[in-house]
């Protein structure tokens, strides 16, 4: 069953990765090629997923997105995890006023969720899919510097931890050497976490037209169109979602495999 | 206790604040001229300047926070440019849809995920247990504005029980409303119920491993006297943790699932403004949303002290 979750995860994220990669040197059609004679088609062997309502070609389109999806994702967490974990350590580090102010910080950054962000920066600058790696990732930030303070709280009691302080190692030293490389397996599962949440609030935003914009196509822009043909071509609204449950799917099992190899204690809590 | 809800009303003030701050730098002092932005490039100088006087942009920064926050708790929201009506009258119409969807989302949550994890942790490692387990692991990946595609899909297109798009209002009665947010409440609900269900079930079992659990059984109590009224009942601080926190996400989910049913609430509201460049309204609604998580997010610390006796005890 646990070593089930890890296979069946690594499977499904790496045919997500492994589409994506594929799309960068072929893809059926062009993912933004219009063709207006062969509009939406059904499913056959010219168009295994069918054809959206400009002609284009969906299984196309879905390769093309699962790039574009996991880039905005992989910056999304970057910038979280890039902030945040410094942030985490510094404030588990220093304890005091610093703590405080860090975790305030978090708390109000928690009232921000990455749609009410993408609403303010589109509102500022206009639609972009730049918008949403910035709105996620800002929303990234408290969550990684949570966990980070949590984890190195608990590290740092820690006896290995207490004998570096008394044999006089800086806390610095001491925070990239005893400490990280111990929470490493709890950031790493809070990443495929925040990676799957990411993909999903990237659909989300495209979907309300908030994140990448036509003409290149977004999972969340493709069932925006869709549905208004659902009566017409109700399939095209299945393909988008049936990728984006996969994608976050196959990351959400692979958290929960990683979990349980790196922390045996948590077997079957989950 | 007294004390310690004061110091917690006293941080709720003060994040309130700081998120009114960043609303009100992001969205009235970074664009530097909100007039300009409204007006677009190809405006005149005196229509600029006009916009400007009239939306008080020749005040100081701070006058204008202060008017606007003061405006704010007295319930003077300030005036839309594009609707030309007070923000208020807006947000009261749409306020009507937002909150009664939120709730139905809440409540079908919390009905459907406690029974579910309570079950499946009563019958841990059986088919139940991984039939429960194995359609939450789907449900948690499921996004719900798709969800909402979906159940249009199937109760408004294959199966004509409800509308696909609009609400029916509250004017005739109470079932209309409620037959028309249904479909849009099940598709909040479904994701975050599974979420829930999965952090239930683990609350449940860590409680029922625990002594007072094996000391109700040894006294004889029956089963699901133990199951309910000790394990469940010590869970629910993580299961109420879990709904404070997941409320942010059902706040962005209404206003995403609000467009996929072509609902007239807060969510449409905000992207009408967007489009219009109607920044004040923005700005309400923004302060308004992140107000509310921050809100519950309080109310949920105050639970734990219902839910908790120990933290009562003095000096906590």
């Amino acid at each position: 069953m646990r070593r089930g979750n890890l296979l069946l995860g690594g499977a499904l994220t790496a045919a997500l990765v492994g589409m994506a990669l594929v799309s960068l040197v072929w893809t059926p059609y062009s993912p933004t090629g219009m063709d207006f004679l062969h509009r939406l088609a059904r499913p056959s062997m010219a168009h295994p997923m069918g054809t959206d309502p400009f002609g284009r070609d969906v299984l196309s389109m879905i390769m093309a997105v699962a790039r574009s999806s996991l880039a905005v994702a992989l910056i999304a967490v970057a910038v979280g995890a890039g902030i945040g974990v410094p942030l985490g350590g510094v404030a588990a580090m220093s304890g005091g006023w610093v703590d405080g102010l860090v975790m305030r910080g978090a708390d109000l950054a928690f009232a921000f969720p990455a749609l009410l962000t993408a609403v303010m920066i589109t509102a500022l600058a206009g639609p972009g899919a730049a918008n949403a790696m910035l709105a996620i990732g800002i929303f990234n930030i408290p969550v990684f510097a949570r966990v980070t303070r949590g984890a190195a709280m608990q590290a740092g009691e820690m006896d290995y931890v207490i004998a570096a302080r008394a044999v006089g190692r800086g806390e610095i030293a001491i925070m990239l050497r005893h400490v990280l490389p111990n929470i490493f397996g709890v950031l790493l599962v809070q990443i495929t976490i925040q990676f799957a949440l990411a993909i999903v609030a990237d659909a989300g935003l495209s979907y309300v037209g908030l994140g990448t914009q036509p003409p290149f196509p977004s999972w969340g822009r493709m069932l925006n169109d869709a549905q208004t043909f659902v009566y017409r071509a109700p399939l095209l609204a299945v393909f988008p979602g049936v990728a984006i449950t996969l994608a976050v799917l196959g990351l959400n099992l692979l958290g929960d495999g990683l979990r349980d190899m790196l922390d045996p204690r948590l077997t079957g809590r989950r | 206790m007294g004390r310690l809800v004061l110091r917690r009303l006293a941080a709720l003030l003060a994040t309130l604040l700081a998120a009114s701050v960043i609303v009100f730098l992001v969205l009235s002092v970074l664009p530097g001229d909100p007039a300009a932005l409204i007006l677009g490039t190809s405006a005149r100088p005196d229509t600029l300047a006009a916009l400007r006087h009239q939306m008080g942009l020749d005040r100081p920064v701070w006058v204008r926070y202060l008017a606007w926050i003061w405006g704010l708790a007295r319930g003077d929201f300030g005036v839309s440019t594009t609707y030309d009506v007070p923000v208020v009258e807006l947000i009261r119409q749409r306020v009507m849809v937002s909150l009664p969807l939120a709730a139905m989302g809440i409540v079908l949550s919390t009905a459907i995920a406690i029974p579910a994890g309570v079950a499946a942790a009563a019958r841990r490692g059986r088919a139940v247990d991984a039939a429960l387990m194995g359609v939450a692991q789907l449900g948690v990946a499921l996004p719900n504005f798709w969800l909402g595609i979906l159940l249009i899909l199937a109760f408004s297109v294959a199966l004509p029980w409800f509308p696909a798009s609009g609400f029916a209002g509250w004017d005739h009665g109470i079932w209309p409303g409620v037959h028309s947010l249904l479909l849009p409440a099940l598709a909040l609900a479904l994701p975050q119920a599974a979420i829930l269900a999965r952090v239930t079930r683990s609350a449940v079992l860590e409680t029922l491993g625990a002594d007072y659990v094996r000391t109700a059984l040894a006294k004889g109590l029956r089963g699901w006297v133990v199951l309910w009224r000790h394990a469940v009942r010590n869970a629910l601080i993580p299961v109420v943790t879990i709904i404070g926190l997941q409320f942010s996400f059902l706040m962005a989910g209404t206003v995403i699932i609000e467009n996929v049913f072509t609902l007239p609430g807060l969510g449409r509201l905000i992207f009408q403004a967007i489009a219009q460049r109607d920044l004040i309204v923005v700005q309400d609604l923004v302060v308004l949303l992140a107000g509310s998580v921050i809100v519950v997010n309080f109310l949920v610390d105050l639970a734990y002290f219902a839910l908790d006796p120990r933290l009562q005890a003095p000096g906590q």
